[in-house]
């Protein structure tokens, strides 16, 4: 199989693809939205066409101290954030919206945290993670446990995480481009993408890591020396198309979430869908070759 | 065969039942009505925090319950349909910052700031005494003197909390000050403690008989009478130069429930109609798409099982909405998110299973019944490693909280257990009750004779 017998050249690129993903987050940043950071957010529509972007803006800077960001939402509407207002605040804030032109400016969304809320969530977030991460790599190493004899079941578990952690690095990356782009920030739904990811994309590793599980069972009831490498190899071609068909019908539906489903989850599906493309290009190209690499030489050489 | 085509009838019956119960019970009036989240429909979402410092330990859980029947007459007397009132643990487990959090949902009311002064008015009564140390004395002195101005001290250097407060409120009344002399037409608060409030008013007054005690409403001094002597009976006197309409207001919030304990807006969230209903709108669109994708996907790779997968989807979508109203969950736009998610990954299984069917075929297993039967033992070991671990994270969002992650992780858990099954048993039930005895034509299972691996 291909891609074990270039197990370094997946390592590798894969390994580069890592490193552009981190060089994105440094460099352009995740901006924390209010869920995190604390603040709010004040969503606006027009019914007629909405005024020029600019001058919203200038009439906004003499009612608001501090910074404050602007944001076209749908076709006549605005998307403005800003530190945590009090209620007098928001009221004139909604008035200098309108322009003067009284009842053409609707409320559609108000959303205010505090600080508190913000820093525990983030909190919340990671821990979160953590565990995610934690629970996986017990329940991998559990149930490949009967197979420890060739390789360590714990080896399993910890490639399957290095894959997982791979699948949440490349989305982030990817969403320091987006939210480079759009304005885009992280909020709670982009950690429940990053869990889903997380969720999901250890499906495909356990498939492959299941067919090798099974043909070593195989191996042994046969008393067959086939070296480790060439069982993962095996067992990666044979389940090579369900994995991306798998993939493939998630796709389809995230798809037509980013494309069809509002404002309110194009974020959330465009994080889903790179962390999909990401979590089967790593069960794949990166998980394999890694366990191979792991399992030490003793192993890559013969039974 | 025959056992299992009968059991395939009663399956396809289930299904259309459950789909007759989805479609007819939508009425706004229905009990199995879908129930959509604040952000699918309008409404506010508020967030406060519980100040339990002023209350002892023991009591707090007492404080909390009542606070929380108190918001409730508050916000049932605004009459809005199906408002949430409950009481939440923030922090995170085992940290020190753990916070009694009170949450506030009032579908249909999109406009904060009369949300926020719908809960906000109830009126915090507290007694406090003042404080006799030598700080509390010298900040005293400091004002007599004219040093410090009143409005630049802090009261909590001056006064101290006595453990009377609103939540030991039975009664309130109105009087008319005719027994004073030269204030004949002041109104007065009478208020009437319960058991517990009696008897700590009888103490306070006892202990401090000639001492100030200082009468806080919404954390300002409304009245500083000096205690004359032990007062039984637990009733009290509030004369704070009210005017008779003053006066009645304060004796209706009082007798609607002053607040136990001091609560302070966290964070809010308002929604229009408009938006919640465009959100639905797209979600619903999203996921019809969705669905045809797949379909064509399945039945054009997959051909006959593909088909039958189409139709244990739909098992699955009908199961599911009709899960979600029995239950019920609330769905928001996360939710819906999670569900159309669900629906790419409830085929998961039937494609890894199919591919094992066609691993059977190419191995050289030309009756169908056991390509299939073998097919779904083999698939099953993977398919349960990776639902459980689909299902344990699902788990841990849900306990990562707040209402809208709730909702996601609700529906992503009840979708990978409920597609599990449908995955399993109803698939193969259609596929071993459709299936021809002989493996005739690979094209039925889509395996194409010239390649081994694909």
């Amino acid at each position: 199989m291909f891609i074990v017998h270039n197990k370094s050249i997946f390592l590798g690129v894969t390994g580069i693809i890592v490193a552009l993903a981190i060089v994105a987050i440094s460099v352009l940043g995740l901006p924390l939205g209010i869920d995190f950071a604390g603040g709010s957010l004040l969503e606006v529509s027009y019914s007629a066409e909405r005024p020029e972007k600019g001058v919203v803006e200038e009439v906004l800077a003499e009612d608001i101290d501090g910074v404050f960001s602007l944001r076209g939402s749908g076709e006549n509407g605005f998307i403005l954030r800003t530190h945590t207002l009090t209620s007098d605040e928001h009221e004139g804030i909604f008035e200098a919206l309108s322009l003067g032109r009284e009842g053409e400016v609707v409320e559609e969304r108000f959303t205010s945290i505090g600080p508190v809320i913000g820093a525990e969530l983030r909190e919340k977030a990671l821990v979160a993670i953590a565990i995610v991460l934690a629970v996986i790599i017990l329940y991998i190493a559990f149930v490949f446990r009967h197979v420890s004899e060739t390789v360590s079941s714990w080896k399993y578990g910890l490639v399957a995480v290095v894959a997982l952690v791979h699948d949440i690095i490349v989305p982030a990356g990817a969403f320091a481009l987006w939210a480079h782009y759009t304005g885009a920030e992280i909020d709670t739904l982009f950690v429940m993408a990053i869990l889903a990811i997380l969720g999901y994309s250890v499906n495909d590793t356990i498939v492959i890591f299941d067919r090798v599980r099974e043909n070593l069972t195989h191996n042994r009831e046969m008393h067959s020396k086939e070296p480790f490498a060439e069982t993962v190899g095996r067992s990666l071609s044979q389940t090579f198309a369900r994995s991306i068909n798998t993939s493939l019908t998630t796709l389809f539906v995230l798809g037509t979430l980013f494309f069809l489903g509002g404002v309110a989850t194009t974020d959330f599906a465009f994080t889903l869908i790179i962390g999909i493309i990401a979590g089967a290009y790593s069960s794949l190209f990166f998980a394999a070759p890694l366990l191979v690499q792991l399992a030490g030489r003793e192993h890559t050489e013969g039974y | 065969m025959v056992r299992t085509r009968i059991f395939a009838l009663i399956l396809v019956i289930a299904g259309v039942l459950l789909g007759y119960f989805v479609y007819t019970t939508n009425g706004h009036d229905e009990r199995f009505a879908f129930r959509l989240g604040l952000d699918l429909s309008s409404g506010t979402h508020l967030i406060y925090t519980v100040d339990v410092s002023g209350v002892p330990n023991s009591e707090v859980a007492v404080a909390l319950d009542a606070l929380r029947d108190v918001i409730e007459r508050r916000v049932n007397l605004f009459g809005v349909s199906e408002p949430i009132v409950q009481i939440e643990q923030g922090g995170i487990l085992g940290s020190d910052t753990a916070q009694n959090r009170l949450i506030v949902e009032l579908p249909g009311i999109a406009d904060v700031t009369e949300a926020v002064a719908l809960i906000g008015e109830t009126p915090l009564l507290e007694f406090k005494l003042r404080r006799t140390d030598a700080g509390a004395l010298q900040t005293l002195q400091d004002i007599e003197n004219g040093t410090i101005s009143p409005e630049d001290i802090v009261l909590d250097d001056i006064y101290q909390n006595t453990e009377l407060s609103g939540r030991l409120l039975k009664h309130a009344d109105i009087q008319f000050g005719s027994n004073q002399v030269g204030l004949s037409n002041e109104p007065i608060v009478v208020i009437s403690f319960d058991k517990e409030g009696e008897a700590l008013f009888g103490n306070i007054t006892r202990d401090n008989v000639g001492e100030p005690l200082a009468i806080f409403l919404d954390g300002v001094i409304i009245s500083e009478p000096i205690i004359q002597q032990e007062i039984r009976g637990g009733e009290a006197v509030i004369s704070g130069n009210f005017s008779p309409q003053e006066a009645r207001e304060l004796i209706r919030n009082l007798n609607l429930g002053a607040l136990p304990v001091p609560i302070q807006l966290l964070s809010s969230q308002s929604i229009g109609p408009s938006l919640g209903s465009n959100a639905l709108t797209h979600g619903i669109e999203a996921g019809k798409y969705g669905l045809i994708l797949i379909s064509l996907f399945l039945i054009i790779w997959y051909r006959l099982p593909g088909l039958i997968a189409v139709g244990a989807l739909g098992f699955y979508i009908v199961l599911m909405l009709a899960l979600f109203k029995i239950i019920p969950v609330t769905l928001t736009a996360a939710g819906l998110a999670g569900f159309i998610l669900s629906i790419g990954m409830a085929v998961d299984a039937n494609i890894l299973i199919f591919e094992r069917i066609k691993d059977e075929v190419r191995g050289g297993t030309d009756n169908a019944e056991r390509a299939i039967r073998q097919g779904f033992i083999r698939a099953w070991l993977p398919i349960r490693d990776g639902n459980v671990s689909s299902i344990l994270t699902a788990v841990i969002l849900f306990w990562f909280g707040t209402s809208l992650v709730e909702g996601f992780a609700l529906v992503f858990g009840i979708g990978v257990a409920v597609s599990m099954v449908s995955a399993i048993t109803i698939t193969r039930t259609f596929l071993i009750a459709l299936a021809p005895n002989k493996v005739r034509t690979n094209s039925i299972f889509g395996v194409r004779t010239s390649s081994h691996n694909t």
